[in-house]
């Protein structure tokens, strides 16, 4: 019970903190001040006090995708261990319930950029679902690998103890798995190089666009729905990197969320020196990495 | 076909109009065809009434001749239709539907015969497309290019944008994420600033010009104040002279940083995005330590300049310019070295010689497409004949060659600078400004930084400006754009729309 309530407490409490980390960075490298680190607390407590306009053109679709884009997150964080905490909720096979939970928000969200009938937001549900398909077969053939590692086919299990021992066994193939991750972690989040969470250039969004028309508290469940998303799969290449545990809850809980903002930061580190990539360019990177997934594979079966 | 002798002038000279002749439009048009295939271009094309309240329209083309430094003026006078000249010199296409769209009068034969500014007819009664003339015309209001097919889309974006910009309506015909078409539409911003400046120049005009278009307040206004001084045949003096190449070049500066920056910051590219706007502010305080206002405004005026460059001052301008010269290059560096940013920008958007040619692009537009224009170095006025010896053209005609021909601009112009501030002359910084001279006509260009400004002022029997004719760089580029953006991604239309970065309000006059 301590630990589920430690869990969605990190979740909750914690996931808003990293976009403003990174901003810090970037603010950082620019030779900014930037916006204090507890931005994103202050939007979202914005915006969940604003009214809605809501478009006359659309139905309960509309509001249905950023529902689903807040409840998937809460969901899936359940099934991944933060840190030394382990999951709350676990079963054999979650790893495809996880996967295609974040397939549904995916699904809703374009549904509801679809329903608003923006030339804007048909294409950015266009490009996101071409992404995101692209994408997954990464995350499975990663997931193959450290079901195969550890024996198990929960998330839980994969990224718990087995991978101290797999690093031994496995690093090279685990280093392909952790550089996929985090790609997928960039791609699924709209973070540079694949997306600009802060350009205001409808033509280029990916991601943005298709949000484009939800305003007030419904925008405000969106913001915090995708830092709890930032949040869980950061979590996974967070686990991935520091897979120890000093079996005193609140060390481990520390260890975790300080490695956590480290991600942060790195992701800061990487939009602060790339520019963004050209959106033919993206697919072409994502089947890069799906091939050095598959690799990753090879290596351990070999 | 006849050999005709036309009047030629010297940039920032004046002519009467009696010595330039009425040619029958035959004879214009083979003069003009001939003129633009032995590679003219013609700088500002317009019409004017021949009587007041008559129906009859006196049509001026004056035609650069880069090679020669003149300008050649053909003169002819057309009722109310005319034969088009676009389809053999597409460079005309945009004057004639201005002068369509002024006078009411139809080039027939026109292939793209569309409201230019979206303003009513300056004469009652004459609508080419027929609209009401008791009302405003609404903006934007036009029948678009359009493809049907399968899969094929329509995107309009504008004129409320996204970002604080001007206002202007882009219309894209696009397969799936490639476009086929774009076109754009603008007018939103028109002030109607030319017709501003009949029976002028009044005591308004100066601050009128400096905001033709706001970033190229010194362009505009040096412009202005040569076609005035042609006219009244004032003889600038020489410090004035250097100051207002003084002026010409920080302004170039500023914006090319600027644009830099904002090039980066297209593509997230934040570390010279974050520099370049600040070095921006930075050239655009040396402008204000020279007059007071960061984008020149008050500096140039007819006869000189109203502010003095001591050299102790230069000497002070001088020695910051060598801070902001080194944190510039360091910016530039990081910008042109990056490999994720060069992916970016090269092969985007192209634009070949040939296009640029025809559509008689200028400035950086052109100069990125191997086509040289530039007014500091073809019609020379000021300082510029003893020190501008730099002429920079690019091969590719990519987003990345405006770029490149942007950051080597900055590199000739703080050199350019530094030669005029070491050689100020001294002296006096304004001289007395006479009447205009009656029923004359005078052109001034001026090379602002988005390229060639052109100025033809013409006055009437008493010396006040009949018609005033003002033709932004930006006029002839937004054809460009449209062009370069063929066969292109539609994500690719913000990178490839700032590499141009045109004037709307320049456009719209």
């Amino acid at each position: 019970m301590l630990e589920l309530f430690l869990h969605l407490l990190l979740l909750f409490g914690l996931s808003p903190l990293l976009p403003g980390v990174i901003g810090k960075t970037k603010a950082l490298f620019a030779g900014r001040v930037g916006p204090p680190f507890l931005q994103s607390y202050y939007d979202i407590w914005k915006l969940l006090g604003k009214g809605l306009v809501i478009s006359r053109t659309t139905t309960w679709v509309f509001r249905a995708g950023p529902v689903l884009g807040l409840a998937v997150p809460v969901l899936a964080a359940l099934l991944v261990p933060f840190g030394a905490i382990g999951a709350p909720l676990s079963f054999a096979g979650d790893l495809i319930f996880f996967v295609y939970l974040f397939g549904l928000s995916r699904f809703f969200t374009a549904a509801a950029a679809l329903d608003t009938g923006s030339s804007f937001e048909g294409m950015g549900a266009a490009r996101e679902v071409t992404f995101s398909c692209l994408a997954e077969p990464t995350v499975f053939f990663c997931f193959i690998v450290l079901a195969r590692l550890s024996g198990s086919l929960s998330l839980d299990a994969m990224f718990g103890q087995a991978l101290n021992a797999g690093w031994q066994s496995a690093g090279p193939s685990l280093v392909l798995v952790l550089a996929c991750l985090f790609v997928v972690v960039l791609v699924e989040n709209c973070r540079i190089p694949f997306d600009d969470p802060n350009t205001h250039l409808e033509l280029t969004m990916i991601h943005e666009v298709m949000v484009l028309d939800h305003s007030g508290p419904d925008f405000g469940m969106i913001l915090y729905g995708a830092a709890m998303k930032l949040f869980v799969l950061g979590a996974l290449v967070v686990r991935l990197v520091f897979p120890g545990a000093t079996e005193n809850v609140l060390l481990d809980t520390l260890l975790f969320s300080g490695s956590m903002l480290l991600l942060a930061v790195v992701i800061g580190v990487v939009e602060s020196t790339m520019a963004r990539l050209r959106l033919l360019r993206v697919p072409q990177l994502l089947v890069g990495t799906m091939l050095l997934s598959f690799f990753s594979l090879i290596l351990l079966l070999r | 076909m006849r050999t005709l002798n036309p009047q030629l002038l010297k940039n920032g000279e004046a002519v009467t109009l009696d010595a330039v002749t009425i040619l029958d439009f035959g004879d214009f048009r083979d003069c003009l065809l001939a003129e633009v295939r032995k590679q003219g271009r013609v700088a500002a094309c317009f019409g004017v009434p021949v009587a007041e309240g008559g129906r009859d329209l006196e049509l001026f083309a004056l035609v650069a001749r880069d090679r020669n430094a003149c300008v050649a003026v053909y003169r002819t006078r057309i009722s109310e239709r005319f034969p088009s000249l676009t389809p053999d010199c597409p460079q005309m296409h945009l004057f004639e539907r201005e002068i369509a769209e002024q006078y009411g009068v139809v080039p027939e034969g026109h292939p793209w015969l569309k409201p230019l500014r979206f303003h009513s007819a300056w004469r009652s009664g004459a609508d080419v497309w027929g609209r009401p003339a008791d009302q405003h015309p609404r903006i934007g209001e036009m029948e678009f290019y359009r493809v049907d097919g399968e899969g094929v889309h329509e995107v309009a974006v504008g004129p409320v944008h996204a970002g604080i910009i001007e206002p202007g309506h882009f219309r894209f015909q696009c397969y799936g994420e490639k476009v086929m078409h774009l076109e754009i539409s603008l007018g939103y911003q028109h002030r109607d600033i030319e017709r501003m400046l009949q029976n002028g120049p009044h005591p308004s005009t100066m601050a009128q010009m400096e905001t033709i278009a706001g970033d190229t307040s010194i362009g505009h206004g040096l412009a202005h104040c040569q076609v005035l001084e042609a006219l009244s045949g004032c003889e600038v003096p020489a410090q004035a002279q250097a100051i207002r190449a003084v002026a010409l070049e920080l302004e170039r500066l500023a914006n090319h940083v600027g644009d830099i920056g904002a090039l980066a910051g297209d593509v997230g590219f934040l570390p010279t995005f974050s520099y370049c706007g600040r070095l921006r502010g930075d050239y655009l305080n040396l402008t204000a330590a020279l007059c007071g206002s960061r984008f020149g405004r008050g500096l140039v005026r007819p006869g000189g300049v109203l502010f003095d460059l001591e050299p102790a001052l230069a000497g002070e301008m001088l020695a910051r310019l060598k801070g902001i010269e080194g944190n510039t290059m360091g910016a530039l560096d990081l910008f042109f070295d990056a490999p994720s940013v060069l992916s970016r920008f090269e092969g985007r958007g192209r634009v070949s010689r040939s296009v640029a040619e025809d559509l008689g692009l200028v400035g950086v537009a052109a100069k990125a497409c191997g086509v040289p224009r530039d007014s500091r170095f073809f019609h020379p006025t000021g300082v510029y004949r003893q020190l501008f010896d730099d002429l920079i053209t690019e091969e590719t005609g990519d987003a990345m060659a405006r770029a490149r021909m942007r950051s080597r601009e900055i590199t000739v112009s703080i050199e350019l600078l530094r030669r005029i501030m070491d050689t100020l002359p001294e002296g006096p910084i304004r001289a007395q400004m006479g009447p205009l001279q009656g029923n004359a006509l005078a052109i001034s260009m001026v090379e602002g930084w988005r390229g060639e400004v052109v100025h033809v002022g013409l006055t009437d029997g008493d010396g006040r400006l009949r018609r005033y004719k003002i033709v932004d760089p930006s006029f002839h580029n937004w054809s460009g754009l449209a062009m370069a953006m063929r066969d292109e991604q539609i994500s690719d239309f913000p990178l490839c729309n700032k590499s141009f970065n045109l004037s709307y309000c320049g456009f719209d006059l």
